[in-house]
């Protein structure tokens, strides 16, 4: 199967270049991260990450065939030859298809990414109902692997300002979430012309996620929220 | 030394996001309206048009258009220049001469339907 990856080492090349590969898949190489495996094997100064390889981690997003994607639940069979593997859009490279994410987790905290309850704590849990635990579905299941983050323009053109939409769809998990008492200071932190409303809802993020959810809606439901406090 | 702080956190957004919606959907129901007048009349005469801008309602609705327009286009392109134009000086030159170019839109619009 053949491969053209991009490859970039700072220490050595004055810029990214693409470095082809020829290899023969054995039966049990079925995702492309198995192919990567592979072709690591025989050019040992490949560098990737990966860890879970089952899509839970979300180390090995990569922009693969110009789409961004786990390579570990990509699979070989469905790609179209010269798979081309890039590092993912519009971050810094670090080596090969490793890219430095600082700007896309600086965002992501930005939000405060945690409940924040000034209540005394309860002795076991905070409980939440069937109805309230519903409205955290498909927001909770990000795993920050930064595909729709680094799909979109508006990140790629502002990083420093605009939150992205994995840091916005984390931002409304947290709006959502009935035990959480910061609505408004969440709201305020996000009512920006730079930090929530560089969406114009292309919705790339939507379709590259490699879980599926739907980052635009989220961001559309912050929206509305903000509108609903001021109308 | 050059402050290099990126200071964010202007407060505003909701209002612009709601006015970009409301003038679009002023601009959708105007643009049919004017579509259903040509499908009556089939052939327009320069005379059947200056009948239906004679009527006070009609050029009210058209300004009301036209403001919708140029709102629309000012954030439609307040955001673009956001989006490329980096340093701020030129950013708040573009903004400012977009700004002023709508205006005068605005004036001749009004100058154009209230003329005979």
């Amino acid at each position: 199967m053949k491969f053209q990856i991009l490859r970039f080492d700072p220490d050595v090349d004055q810029k990214p270049y693409f470095k082809e590969y020829d290899i023969a898949l054995e039966p049990s190489d079925r995702m492309l991260l198995d192919a990567l495996i592979r072709i690591k094997s025989i050019d040992d100064t490949l560098a990737l990450r990966r860890s879970c390889r089952e899509g839970v981690c979300g180390s090995d997003a990569m922009n693969i065939n110009g789409k961004n994607g786990l390579a570990c639940i990509t699979k070989v069979s469905e790609l179209k030859e010269p798979v081309v593997l890039k590092p993912l859009p519009g971050l810094p490279i670090i080596r090969d298809l490793i890219v430095d994410m600082t700007q896309f987790f600086q965002q992501y905290h930005s939000i405060t990414p945690y409940v924040i309850n000034n209540d005394p704590a309860p002795e076991k849990e905070r409980l939440q109902s069937p109805q309230d635990r519903l409205e955290l579905d498909g927001l909770y299941e990000c795993i920050l692997c930064a595909c729709c983050s680094t799909s979109c323009p508006s990140f790629w053109w502002n990083p420093d300002k605009f939150v992205g939409p994995a840091g916005l769809l984390a931002a409304y998990r947290f709006i959502a979430d009935s035990r959480d008492q910061a609505t408004n200071d969440r709201l305020d932190n996000l009512e920006d012309p730079y930090r929530l409303f560089r969406c114009h809802t292309i919705m790339n993020c939507v379709d590259v996620c490699p879980k599926g959810l739907n980052p635009s809606l989220a961001i559309g439901k912050i929206k509305e929220m903000m509108v609903k406090r001021a109308v | 030394m050059k402050n290099s702080k990126q200071p964010v956190g202007a407060h505003y957004g909701w209002k612009d996001w709601m006015i970009q919606r409301v003038t679009a959907a002023v601009m959708l129901v105007y643009s049919v309206l004017i579509l259903g007048f040509f499908l009556v009349h089939g052939t327009v005469a320069f005379a059947d048009w200056k009948q239906l801008f004679q009527s006070q309602l009609v050029r009210i609705l058209s300004l009301l258009f036209f403001f919708a327009v140029f709102y629309h286009a000012w954030i439609g392109v307040r955001d673009v220049l956001m989006d490329y134009i980096k340093p701020f000086f030129i950013r708040l030159s573009l903004q400012v001469a977009v700004c002023l170019f709508l205006i005068v839109c605005s004036i001749w619009t009004v100058s154009i339907l209230w003329s005979n």
